[in-house]
């Protein structure tokens, strides 16, 4: 019978309330899945088995939580059904992969009952593959090709294993605003804060006419990749076109940037009160653009309560780009649209400016008639992931 | 209110067209290669449109090839040349369509040499540019008629006379001519002319999006780029695209009704968009004001983004381009303002306004009004 095995990492170290990450990862699984039919979702020995066919792997490589996983065959402990599963396994991988030209056989016997040691059991199963394929020979040192055996109430035999994301199971972690432009960063950063756990609430500032209808398209279509793998998110678009123009009418060219942040971080605010959110994630990268250095990123603190998470603040943009890569939002991100921010920066943005002088920078505006007539005319979206239906509004 | 200016991209079809369109699809869709009277309809409905297209250009009917569009009608001129040719060097401008471009850099990769001739501050060159470019292996020449961005006509008739010359003194080179801009805007005599191959395409005057025709003087041959049935005298195998084929006939029918009026129209109304346009200060004006064709006005407003711009009017309704439509998508400027010797600022605060025969006077004083208004809100937020 062949399964998918998954295994879970850290949440092995919970103490009392490990039955709720486990119960989290489970369901998860489960609605990762969930339109392709019924296949069963077990947990049994600290890992979580599936059986399903292999094409489910795309799927569940992408659920938080989990930190690896194979196709397995599980047949009964038995040295002959074993054997003659692992010979079938070494088969297919030597079809599959014509490379292949040494193997190891390693076994882990839980179950104490089985009567040959471990060791006996993979020079056993050894000799049995190299009698069939004598063209791949016994390697213990980096093998092309690892047998795994687990005996435990079955014979569990994998060959592949394929990394997950790692983190926490959604759901776990609390509930984030995240701010999300159409670049590069903000959305690396905000699946970075999902891999741990938390329920992340995009919030993306939209500025059309300075930016076109396909930049919000960009973001929307960024939210999905993200729902594929934290499942379906609510996302929040914020009408910021007329804060936009007050603050590039009204505000000294130096400080506009970091007056626009500071309008983002009020509207995150008080949508935080209605999300429930306890946090906001930002995709700020020490030093990488003027906003972003320390002065700034002190004074756009300085307009809130909320923590501000910042889980790129020490990485490199090759890095970014990298992560950016690998979870599927690079190709998106640069597409060619501007994004909220291209648009209106100045020249010469100040990069150490005082938090005093950006308070005297928006003392002509009217800040709590911005933020009350942006968010009037925002809407509140449900994003879900691209393998399943498009986004649907749910009024403002 | 929906004032659409992007004719250039691609125009309204007409009820006319739709209704052709529709028939063919719910009515005459038998395969026009069928011996049964479903096939025959659908055929008549094809030599009815080839009848129709040919008319428009003065030539005849069986030298009227239909394809998928004006691209394919010109990597079918390019490539279908090339494929047979007994020559090994290609003449063109620096401002053709992508469609003529790409197939020929593609070409200059290989063993093929690709002479590109530079334009004047208006987009056009000169029929003794080309004269000097021409070598005993010049295989074609490619010019559009009607430049897609400026709306520029280059002087066909006098380039046809500097090839024919080249030909009678023994080269094998040909003439082609991209008319995707041209067709419905300026009369277009191709056999009287002397040109040998000219592509056009249907969703430009108002016919349906994915067919075009290109036309073929006797005795050229090209080589197909695709292998299949014997349909279009084997250069285009495949069945036919009836529905397409036929709204292309519509539109061509309707073109030729009243050809003359409404190009006289399409004129008066550029005018007026230029005056208009002239009347805001710091533009320049890239459409030249003699020889241009009547649909198009170029203009770059100085310390204003194009894409902004365009959104801007777009919010009032008013649907305009940045560049070509092909372009949209593309940050770099448009090669074709380069060319002309915009700097890469102003080549971005470029905008194209194209018309149709569907533009009124009053669309034009409101899209007028809409970016008077625009640009000055625009410049008072990007001063610094």
């Amino acid at each position: 019978m062949a399964y998918i095995l998954l295994r879970y990492g850290e949440i092995h170290l919970k103490g009392q309330n490990q039955r709720f990450f486990v119960d989290r990862l489970v369901r998860n699984v489960r609605e990762s899945i969930a339109d392709l039919g019924d296949a069963q979702v077990r947990h049994a020995f600290g890992r979580i088995l599936v059986d399903s066919p292999a094409e489910l792997i795309s799927r569940l490589r992408k659920v938080f939580g989990i930190v690896s996983l194979s196709p397995v065959r599980v047949v009964a402990p038995a040295f002959p059904d074993i054997a003659s599963a692992a010979v079938d396994m070494v088969g297919a991988a030597l079809a599959a992969r014509p490379g292949v030209g040494t193997f190891k056989v390693d076994t882990r016997r839980a179950d104490k009952r089985f009567p040959l040691t471990s060791m006996e059991t993979s020079r056993e199963v050894g000799q049995a593959i190299w009698e069939r394929f004598p063209q791949v020979r016994a390697r213990m040192d980096h093998p092309d090709l690892l047998v795994k055996i687990d005996i435990r109430d079955q014979a569990y035999l994998s060959s592949d294993t394929i990394p997950g994301p790692g983190g926490l199971p959604s759901g776990t972690g609390g509930r984030a605003l995240a701010l999300i432009s159409g670049g590069i960063d903000s959305p690396v950063a905000s699946w970075l804060a999902a891999r741990r756990g938390m329920t992340i609430i995009p919030v993306h500032c939209y500025s059309f006419p300075f930016t076109s209808e396909r930049s919000k398209e960009k973001v929307l279509d960024l939210c999905r990749v993200l729902a594929g793998y934290a499942g379906p998110l609510r996302v929040w678009i914020v009408f910021f076109t007329d804060i936009q123009r007050t603050i590039q009418l009204s505000v000294p060219e130096g400080l506009r940037v970091l007056v626009m942040r500071r309008m983002m971080m009020r509207l995150v605010e008080r949508l935080a009160e209605q999300e429930r959110a306890a946090a906001v994630v930002t995709g700020e990268s020490l030093g990488q653009v003027a906003s972003q250095t320390i002065e700034s990123i002190a004074a756009i603190n300085a307009v809130t309560r909320l923590p501000v998470l910042r889980p790129l603040i020490g990485a490199d943009k090759t890095e970014i780009v990298a992560r950016a890569e690998a979870i599927g939002t690079y190709e998106i991100s640069i597409r060619p649209y501007e994004d909220c921010c291209s648009l209106f920066v100045p020249p010469h943005p100040r990069t150490q400016p005082g938090l005093q002088e950006a308070d005297e920078a928006e003392r002509g505006l009217p800040v709590g008639a911005l933020i009350d007539a942006a968010l009037q005319r925002s809407e509140r979206l449900t994003i879900t992931p691209r393998w399943a239906r498009d986004p649907v509004g749910v009024g403002s | 209110m929906e004032i659409y200016l992007d004719n250039a991209a691609t125009t309204r079809p007409h009820p006319v067209v739709v209704e052709s369109v529709t028939r063919a699809l719910t009515v005459d869709y038998g395969n026009p290669s069928s011996l049964h009277g479903k096939g025959l309809a659908a055929e008549r409905l094809i030599v009815g449109a080839r009848d129709a297209v040919a008319r428009t250009l003065g030539v005849e009917p069986e030298d009227v090839l239909f394809t998928s569009g004006g691209t394919e009608a010109n990597s079918l001129a390019i490539r279908g040349l090339a494929g047979l040719a007994r020559g090994r060097h290609f003449v063109t401008t620096t401002v053709e369509h992508s469609s003529v471009r790409v197939p020929l850099q593609r070409l200059a990769a290989q063993e093929w040499v690709v002479t590109e001739l530079p334009v004047d501050h208006h987009g056009r060159i000169a029929a003794a540019q080309v004269e000097l470019a021409l070598r005993p292996d010049t295989v074609l020449v490619s010019v559009m008629a009607v430049n897609n961005e400026l709306g520029t006509m280059q002087p066909i008739e006098e380039i046809s006379r500097v090839v024919q010359r080249h030909r009678a003194a023994g080269s094998p080179t040909l003439f082609h001519v991209d008319a995707v801009q041209a067709w419905g805007k300026i009369p277009l005599r191709p056999m009287t002319w002397g040109v040998d191959l000219m592509s056009l395409s249907g969703h430009k005057v108002h016919g349906p999006k994915g067919v075009g025709a290109l036309y073929v003087r006797p005795g050229v041959r090209l080589a197909p780029q695709l292998g299949g049935g014997e349909q279009e005298r084997g250069v285009r195998p495949g069945t036919e695209n009836v529905p397409g084929i036929a709204g292309l006939g519509a539109a061509a029918r309707l073109l030729a009704a009243d050809f003359e009026e409404t190009a006289a129209r399409m004129r008066a109304l550029q005018d007026r968009l230029r005056e208009q346009i002239r009347a805001i200060p710091d533009v320049r004006i890239n459409t030249p004001p003699d020889g241009a064709a009547p649909h198009v006005v170029n203009a770059t407003f100085r310390s204003v983004r194009g894409e902004t711009l365009l959104h801007r009017l777009e919010q009032e309704g008013v649907f305009v381009s940045t560049g070509s439509a092909c372009h949209s998508h593309n940050p770099t400027p448009s090669h074709v303002l380069l060319a002309i010797g915009l700097n890469t600022t102003d080549a971005q605060s470029t905008l194209r306004f194209s018309l149709s025969r569907f533009t009124t006077p009053e669309e034009i004083d409101a899209a007028a009004s809409a970016l008077r208004h625009a640009v000055a809100e625009l410049r008072a937020l990007v001063v610094p």
